[in-house]
């Protein structure tokens, strides 16, 4: 394999702190801006990037393109009202944001959602993780110049779309996790409709597997580039498939089982690594185990029973003073909601842990030093974050 | 690293080259799932404007506009959407306390007027109108509480020998849930002839602070004890919550408020009069809800208020009309006293126009309100209602209440269908119950029971008592013995059946099917048809020169009559009604005291 190797010697060195000491009158050195406009950034963000040459030797990251302060508007709005602005933080997979909510004012109320409604929604939350994974495997592919992938999975995302369209009324924001349940049933011969959308995703993963994860140009792009030293995880509070990939076998719906993650068998996927390769490959073999348990809970779930607790009036309803924090394994990791109660009819403070905070601010600006401007897409879209979720 | 297998592998994507596309040609003519959000639909004859989908929307994409003139239980308003802002939540259709408000599956609509995307659906026409697709509730409402708490209440065996209150009032928790699932839509405020602040006393609850709750009672009712127990709570038929459940138990809510606030506390709160005297003088005829609640008003104002009562406690009907398992004399003294402690002079055992003439009464005071109530039975005049053993159920009701001896017999028949016939038979089977040990009356109403005008909750409790109920009986005579040692007594009632009661113009013509009569056996009858006013203590001179209106005094829309220095208020001008009574005593109590100010303090 044929690898460019730049003449060091005409690269700036690190100084005693560890620093570059970056002096742009020189002409070494070339401001480019890696977004908010490119279809190699996950998003509206950018990444200032500085280069010398064809290497990165620091890249700033820019948020707030999409800020629109949703935990400043979750308290100035009652708990029902919240409801339809979760959904809204994190646009691809918006699910978690409607349960971690819920779940969080349900524990504050003291209001336990039935056992149809808890299935229902580990469904959903599989259905999104899924629909995440398509765009993960399509943003990987379209970074690396593979167009085709990224085709190919918005149709089978297109298609789960439309199921969660049958069964929650929209097919982006589906605001179908109420607190204190879902709001309805599974529409009749769902889980037909379902096995068909399943079936075609498998017959698509096998052609991307065959065009992506074996091909050469993938490998020489992806193997042993953007790796993260698992010496990391912790202090950059690194978590799921990021870590996966690097030998942590860390899955909150294995670890800490919420819904019903403990009555469906599952394996949390590892990979040891840790580069672009080792994520991408964490991800794909992750959507095999969506789909199965997509096909368990279907097969599991109870035929009928209520899908909604009792809650008292919404219009004046007031929770007790109280706190809590409720996080679930989503496609990109922890994934979490500290909500603070004050007995008012207002949240006092709602935070939202969103995994793309650490993995797309803090880590991405540790990794890309040293990374060559080709790799720059490749590596933040490895690390599969949502500036939506940073800006909440 | 490579092999060979990597480099060709990549290239069976080819294949995808010979397949159909996946993507649509034409995604504008894609049909929704059935249970999609999208735009909105309204059955516009089944909304009753509450609003409680402005109230939930959280992106404030929901207006109450006015559509047609406000009615009971319907404000006229109905939601116009903003759909710049609406994010097709769908809360306000799961709130929505009539059903009304749904979403079609039609989600692409296309105009080039940014205003066309901002209307009120069911009222600008829609294409999407009749779809019958698109998100409908599962299992109706959800985000309200539908069902109502019950009402502890005496069992039948326990209440049924005795006086005792029946309704046991809320608990604190009871009242919580009850004062939850009131959604503040105002209907019944507008609707409560007093306009009480309805959900401002229901808030009061949920907060707990009584004190606050009573004083917001004062504001527009100094009768919330005599309210909270025997109101006819029109409000309650307003209430949105009627919809899809139970209306809110408003009454015993009210109750419940005046159950929690001790006697001397009610007195700190509602105070005294903060005005210096005006030394203008108002005399009220009739202590009853309407007289009382002008005094407490015009006392209030400054003014020196006498009322006088002919009967020897102040009251009117609530005391002697109303039995006492429905309303304790000990809460309609807690109301009075709290009017009385406003500086009220009520002076009682007086009858105007026996102890003093009204022209005493004009001459002594700068106003003069009439307020004198129902108080004499209407009869049947049906044949053999001369004699003994005819009674009307008002007279009865006074005596029963004033301790005087009424006649028991074993059995007994009421003629009428009405909330008076239900309170004297239940009265007289308690009385029976005490006496004979059984319950042995009927009662025979011209209304068959899907149009009994008394309250449902009347009925069933009467019927749980034991007393016997006959609809549709058009009664024909009171059978007397005609020989025997018992001769001249009577025997019972002979009825027909009735096939209609009002004519195709809405009049009141009884027609009977004559072929199907009964006898009703009784010792006793009792006439409860109707009342009317005693109007003979104004006088033959002032009589003639009232105006009057089919019987009933005339009033302008203040309660003034056509003589300047006299009002006229409450039942005896609006029908029997205790609410009714409290409003009107208000409106008049306004009118008074305006006209007080504009002649201005007296010097002094």
């Amino acid at each position: 394999m044929i690898r460019f190797e730049p003449d060091r010697s005409q690269y700036p060195q690190p100084g005693d702190d560890g620093k570059i000491e970056i002096d742009l009158e020189t002409g070494k050195y070339l401001k480019l801006w890696h977004g908010p406009n490119h279809p190699g950034i996950t998003g509206n963000m950018s990444v200032e990037l500085t280069l010398c040459g064809d290497e990165v030797v620091e890249g700033k990251t820019h948020v707030g393109y999409l800020h629109r302060g949703f935990e400043k508007l979750m308290e100035r709005r009652t708990f029902i009202q919240v409801f339809p602005i979760v959904c809204r933080v994190c646009v691809p997979e918006p699910d978690f944001n409607e349960w971690c909510y819920a779940q969080a004012v349900e524990e504050l109320a003291g209001i336990e959602a039935p056992e149809m409604a808890q299935w229902i929604r580990t469904l959903i939350l599989e259905m999104g993780r899924f629909n995440s994974y398509m765009m993960a495997m399509g943003g990987i592919g379209g970074a690396l110049g593979m167009g085709v992938i990224g085709q190919w999975m918005t149709y089978v995302r297109d298609l789960m779309l439309d199921r969660f369209e049958e069964m929650t009324g929209a097919r982006i924001y589906h605001m179908f996790i109420l607190p204190g349940g879902v709001r309805g049933h599974l529409p009749e011969g769902f889980s037909e409709r379902m096995e068909e959308v399943l079936q075609t995703a498998e017959r698509y993963l096998a052609d991307v597997d065959k065009a992506m994860f074996t091909n050469a140009v993938f490998k020489a792009r992806t193997k042993g580039v953007g790796v993260i030293d698992p010496a990391l995880f912790e202090p950059y509070g690194v978590t799921g498939p990021n870590a996966r990939a690097g030998g942590v076998a860390k899955d909150l719906r294995k670890d800490a089982p919420y819904l019903v993650y403990d009555q469906l068998e599952f394996e949390v996927v590892t990979e040891t690594a840790s580069d672009i390769w080792a994520r991408a490959r964490v991800r794909r073999r992750d959507i095999d185990v969506s789909i199965a348990l997509i096909r368990q809970i279907l097969a599991k779930m109870p035929k009928e029973g209520p899908v909604m607790a009792k809650l008292p009036n919404v219009l004046h309803w007031k929770i007790p003073r109280g706190e809590t924090y409720v996080a679930g394994e989503s496609s990109r990791g922890e994934y979490g909601y500290y909500l603070v109660t004050d007995g008012s009819g207002y949240p006092r403070r709602v935070n939202v842990r969103g995994p793309s905070y650490t993995h797309a601010m803090a880590l991405l600006e540790h990794l890309i030093p040293g990374t060559n401007i080709a790799d720059v897409a490749a590596l933040m879209v490895s690390l599969h974050t949502y500036p939506p979720e940073i800006e909440r | 690293m490579g092999s060979l297998r990597d480099v060709l592998s990549p290239f069976t994507a080819w294949k995808h080259v010979i397949e159909t596309p996946v993507t649509i040609r034409n995604p504008i003519g894609r049909e929704a799932a059935d249970g999609y959000r999208g735009f909105h639909q309204n059955d516009i004859e089944k909304c009753i404007g509450c609003g409680s989908c402005e109230v939930i929307c959280q992106n404030a994409a929901i207006d109450m506009v006015p559509v047609s003139d406000p009615v009971d239980g319907d404000s006229g308003l109905r939601p116009k959407i903003d759909y710049g802002r609406c994010c097709w939540c769908a809360l306000c259709v799961d709130v929505c306390m009539t059903g009304s408000l749904t979403m079609s599956n039609e989600y692409t609509w296309v105009d080039t007027d940014p205003d066309a995307f901002r209307f009120i659906p069911g009222v600008d026409p829609k294409p999407w109108d009749d779809l019958e697709k698109g998100y409908r509730r599962e299992g109706g409402r959800v985000l309200t509480g539908a069902e109502r708490v019950e009402m502890g209440e005496l069992a039948p065996e326990a209440r049924i020998d005795n006086f005792d209150e029946i309704v046991a009032g809320y608990t604190r928790e009871q009242a919580m849930i009850e004062a939850d699932r009131c959604v503040e839509c105002g209907l019944c405020v507008a609707t409560c002839p007093a306009h009480m602040d309805i959900p401002d006393y229901i808030a009061a609850i949920r907060e707990g602070d009584y004190d606050l709750g009573l004083q917001i009672l004062y504001e527009t009712n100094p009768f919330s004890e005599v309210c909270g127990r025997v109101c006819t709570h029109k409000c309650e038929t307003a209430c949105a919550a009627r919809h899809e459940g139970d209306p809110i138990a408003i009454r015993w809510l009210k109750r419940h408020i005046v159950d929690n606030v001790s006697e001397d506390r009610r007195l700190e709160i509602v105070g005294t009069p903060q005005t210096l005297p005006t030394r203008r003088k108002v005399a009220i005829v009739g202590a009853g809800p309407a007289g009382l609640t002008a005094a407490y008003d015009l006392a209030r104002q400054g003014h020196a208020v006498t009322v006088y009562e002919a009967q020897d406690k102040p009251g009117g009907m609530m005391r002697f009309g109303i039995p006492e398992y429905r309303l304790p004399y000990a809460a309609l003294d807690r109301d009075i006293a709290v009017i009385a402690a406003q500086g009220v002079k009520i002076e009682t055992g007086v009858r105007i126009g026996h102890e003093i003439t009204m022209d005493r009464l004009r001459a002594e005071n700068d106003a003069v309100v009439l307020s004198i109530g129902l108080h004499i039975g209407r009869s049947t005049r049906i044949p053999g209602t001369e004699g003994g053993g005819v009674e009307t159920a008002i007279d009865l009701l006074r005596r029963i209440t004033a301790g005087e001896e009424v006649p028991v017999p074993k059995q007994v028949l009421v003629i009428g269908g009405g909330n008076v016939a239900m309170d004297i038979a239940r009265s007289m089977a308690r009385l029976q119950k005490v006496k004979h040990g059984a319950v042995g009356v009927t009662v025979t109403a011209l209304e068959d029971f899907a149009h009994f005008l008394a309250d449902r909750e009347e009925i069933e409790e009467s019927l749980e008592e034991g007393v016997e109920i006959i609809d549709a009986r058009g009664p024909q005579e009171v059978v007397r013995f005609k020989s025997g040692n018992r001769k001249g007594e009577v025997k019972g009632l002979r009825s027909w059946a009735v096939t209609s009661i009002f004519d195709d113009k809405g009049r009141f013509a009884p027609q009977y099917d004559q072929g199907d009569e009964r006898l009703h056996p009784a010792e006793m009858v009792v006439e409860a048809i109707g009342q009317a006013a005693d109007v003979s203590i104004l006088g033959e001179d002032l009589t003639e020169a009232l105006d009057w209106n089919r019987g009933r005094l005339a009033v302008d829309v203040a309660g003034r009559t056509s003589e300047p220095w006299l009002w006229a208020a409450g039942d005896a001008v609006h029908g029997p009604d205790v609410i009714t009574a409290v409003a009107d005593g208000h409106r008049v109590a306004a009118s008074v005291g305006a006209m007080l100010m504009a002649m201005g303090e007296v010097a002094r």
